[in-house]
């Protein structure tokens, strides 16, 4: 879906010149594909680490699936916000792509600010990343997904900018698909946290 | 307020350093003195290092990779010497913590800051040349590639002058260095260095795999495109694959440095193994990353210099694919030591045992061509049949490094040393000296002296087996990789021999040092008035030499495989009177080098703990980024009048030639 959106309004191009945007997407899905590289080594890590818990919490003492949840949902429900926004650009109703992104964009800052008082929590019992192998592996694998959110956060607010000085262009039209394929990704990536690390280690 | 950086930090009484230093700084200012006297650095900023040409940039990462040959050659015959001298529990003359830092550096050096420079910068010169395209698909990105991997050669450079290199081996083993074993800077700055020109390294991979799958010309099918660029395609694979786990634990080792962390410590529960299969689940596939484009130089040269197509360009394809998967399958060779069991070593002993026969099907595609074609003994053919002999002598001793129980002998002597040099020197350094020999006209637009290369090849090639031959005879011996001195005073003469060969080497680098001043001398004799000295078969030759910056005045089409070739054989005058278009070309940016500036800054003052000018640099990164993000002035066209005066020029060349 994401592709065919820039086809819509394209400006028409000299027939030997590529298709740049189309090139700029599928080059972002490149990257994409190396960014879950990284994810892969971090969820091995984790595999490999988890019992490493060196007499501490295991992950059953310290997770609180709840709280948890609630963070998901929030995540989640900014995809869906997300997907409505590039509804809208798809329909060129500018206004309700900036209304889009920045409901999206409070949303992943809630989900931000959540992970960050779970860490500080954490902390602060005396459960810090530097207490055992288990904890330096699940900070370092959340802290990955969640300094990605915070930069999808950034790039919001970029977008939410240049939308407004420049409009639906050629230039912004690429960027607004590559970074929801980023939301995305980011979303999928935590799903497999959840499973994986929350609700495994606690179950 | 300097963090834990101190005027002690460089180090006054060593010698060697200094006076390595006092050249390097008179170097470097006899170099800034004469730019600015001739008032060339307008010229080197605009024409070099902003542009977004890939031909410019494939030049630089030359530039930068043979200065870097220096450096790390000077490392090789430092220990060398060493060795020579350092008999019977001799001193010899560097102690045991340089001699440390020197092996690492000559390894870190060689392959991130000599092989892939050079590999990636032929990449650059030849792929969009190859697939008829006018530029890559991320210019700007490609500019960027570029100065991140040269602000890292920088910080590489600085350790030796402030503070110290790593004392580790190449690949910075934990828990060593880790900060309870290695509490100096010299792990922080491998570190860095390579996560900046990891980064840059990635960015390329995704890069080339975009060009080389989006930007093909007209009728170029994938199985119509030359070897190099499926080659090329294949290494780019394993680079966005496999760099991305480099990044994650360096990462990790990272963050066990600076924050206390137990990925890899020995307590805490902590698993260093997990380090060294992270290290080689990036490091095996990194192999065949300088490797397969280097299969891709032998495969055009032997083409072009036998007048014959590639025998089995389809198998020479699949082989190179088969590499391509095949190479993931196998790290747990480099350490079947570590007492996974049995069943585990023999699986990977049997992978590793099976890469041989794709490397086998190109060796004798490679003869097969050479077979009844009527091949011309050019320095690059010198080059390449000096790689099919001694690279399938390396990839023999690897195959019996493959065998898990002869492993357990062999594990961290002299055979592996002399082993992986001898696949890496055999294949990769004379792949790229073939490369660099064959594509130079294209990018400069005259030939290198022959007479020179070939002195070059037969230093490189005699120096290689008298340097490394006797390193597996004394792993017989019994002698163990990165030591310092050694008991045994019988050793000595074999140890005095590979010095020799050494020095064989260096005479090879010198020959290629004259062979360049030589033929820029000599660049109006040798000059390459058609742009295909080679009668070559593939569309780089098809254009003017050096290529005009936007590589074709009419994008070429494409009908089979060699397609230049077979339209040198029907006739040149079917496109001529095609009006030319005006051409889409990318601007120029500062955005790069500024970018990668902030990160040396950012690089250093994390090796060093300066935090508030880390903090300089990552905004200093972040700003000129978003800087880059909000300008839209990034492309224009050039006029068809343009284009036709360009062409013209070069169609007066060619007649006035003829």
């Amino acid at each position: 879906m994401a592709t065919d959106t820039l086809h819509h309004g394209a400006v028409a191009e000299p027939h030997e010149h590529h298709d740049a945007s189309g090139t700029k997407v599928f080059g972002f899905w490149v990257y994409l594909m190396s960014d879950l590289v990284i994810f892969g080594a971090l969820f091995a890590t984790y595999a490999v680490l988890m019992k490493g818990t060196a007499a501490g919490p295991t992950a059953a003492d310290i997770f609180e699936l709840p709280f948890v949840l609630v963070e998901t949902f929030l995540l989640l429900l900014s995809s869906f916000t997300f997907g409505m926004g590039v509804l809208a650009m798809n329909a060129e109703r500018i206004g309700q792509v900036k209304a889009w992104l920045a409901v999206t964009f409070l949303l992943g800052a809630a989900f931000v600010g959540m992970e960050v008082y779970e860490f500080q929590h954490l902390i602060h019992q005396g459960n810090g990343p530097d207490q055992s192998a288990f904890l330096s592996s699940f900070f370092t694998l959340v802290g990955t997904h969640g300094v990605h959110v915070t930069v999808g956060l950034v790039w919001i607010l970029v977008m939410l900018i240049q939308l407004t000085t420049k409009g639906l262009t050629p230039m912004t039209r690429p960027r607004i698909v590559c970074l929801s394929l980023f939301w995305h990704f980011l979303d999928i990536v935590w799903i497999c946290v959840f499973s994986f690390v929350y609700l495994m280690g606690v179950l | 307020m300097f963090g834990k950086l101190t005027l002690d930090a460089i180090p006054y009484h060593e010698p060697i350093i200094m006076v390595v230093a006092a050249f390097m700084a008179i170097g470097g200012i006899a170099l800034l003195g004469a730019l600015t006297y001739y008032r060339k650095w307008g010229w080197l900023w605009h024409e070099w290092f902003t542009s977004v040409d890939h031909k410019k940039l494939g030049i630089m990462y030359f530039v930068v990779a043979l200065v870097m040959l220096l450096r790390g050659f000077a490392d090789a015959i430092m220990m060398r010497t060493q060795l020579a001298m350092a008999a019977g529990g001799a001193a010899g003359y560097l102690p045991p913590e340089h001699y440390d830092q020197i092996f690492t550096a000559h390894g870190v050096i060689m392959i991130f800051f000599v092989a892939m420079p050079m590999v990636i910068g032929l990449m650059n010169l030849v792929v969009p040349l190859q697939i008829g395209a006018r530029d890559v698909a991320f210019p700007f990105l490609n500019n960027l590639s570029f100065w991140l991997f040269a602000v890292s050669a920088v910080l590489v450079n600085i350790s030796l002058v402030v503070g110290e290199f790593a004392k580790t081996g190449w690949l910075a083993y934990a828990p060593l260095s880790g900060i309870e074993f290695s509490p100096g800077v010299g792990v922080d700055y491998w570190i860095w260095a390579l996560q900046i020109s990891g980064v840059g390294t990635t960015l390329t991979g995704i890069n080339f795999f975009v060009t080389i799958l989006k930007m093909r010309t007209k009728g170029m099918t994938m199985f119509r495109m030359p070897i190099f660029t499926w080659t090329s395609l294949c290494a780019n694979v394993l680079i966005i694959a496999s760099f991305p786990i480099l990044t994650a634990t360096v990462a990790l080792l990272t963050l066990d440095r600076y924050f206390g962390m137990h990925f890899f410590t020995n307590d805490f529960g902590g698993n260093m193994m997990m380090y060294v299969n992270l290290i080689w689940a990036w490091g095996h596939p990194e192999v065949y990353i300088l490797i397969l484009p280097a299969f891709g130089v032998f495969s055009e040269v032997i083409a072009t210099f036998a007048r014959k197509r590639l025998f089995g360009y389809n198998t020479m394809v699949w082989a190179t694919v088969a590499i391509t998967l095949l190479s993931f399958i196998v790290w747990l060779h480099h350490f079947f030591t570590m007492g996974a069991g049995a069943n585990v070593n023999a699986f990977f002993g049997i992978m590793t045992m099976i890469i041989a026969i794709p490397t086998g099907v190109k060796v004798f595609n490679w003869l097969f061509t050479i077979f009844r074609g009527s091949l011309e003994l050019t320095s690059p053919v010198l080059w390449t049949l000096g790689f099919i002999i001694t690279f399938t002598l390396g990839g023999m001793t690897g195959v019996m490094l493959a065998v898990p129980a002869a492993n357990f002998v062999l594990h961290n002597s002299l055979f592996v040393i002399a082993h992986f040099h001898n696949v890496i020197i055999g294949g990769v350094v004379f792949g790229m000296m073939a490369g660099l020999t064959y594509w130079f006209p294209k990018a400069f637009g005259f030939t290198l002296s022959e007479k020179w290369g070939k002195r070059s090849f037969w230093c490189w090639f005699i120096g290689f087996y008298v340097a490394f031959m006797p390193l597996y005879v004394l792993s017989f011996f019994g002698a163990v990789r990165r030591m310092q001195s050694y008991a045994n005073p019988e050793w000595q003469p074999w140890m005095i021999l590979a010095w020799v060969g050494a020095v064989i080497i260096m005479m090879g680098i010198a020959c290629t040092i004259i062979q360049f001043w030589v033929s820029i001398r000599d660049r109006k004799q040798n000059a390459d008035i058609t742009g295909d000295p080679w009668h070559g078969r593939t569309l780089e030759w098809s254009t003017s030499s050096p290529a005009p910056f936007y590589n074709f005045a009419r994008l070429p089409e494409v009908g089979d495989i060699d397609s230049f070739w077979s339209q040198k054989q029907r006739s040149k005058e079917q496109l001529e009177d095609a009006p030319y278009t005006d051409i889409h070309m990318p601007r120029n940016t500062v955005a790069g080098p500024i970018i990668s500036v902030f990160a040396l800054v950012l690089g250093f003052a994390l090796v060093w703990h300066i935090w508030w000018l880390a903090a300089v640099g990552a905004l200093g990164v972040v700003a000129s980024f978003l800087a880059r993000v909000f300008n839209d002035d990034i492309d224009y066209y050039v006029p068809a009048a343009e284009v036709e005066r360009i062409e013209r020029e070069h169609q007066q060349r060619l007649e006035a030639q003829a």
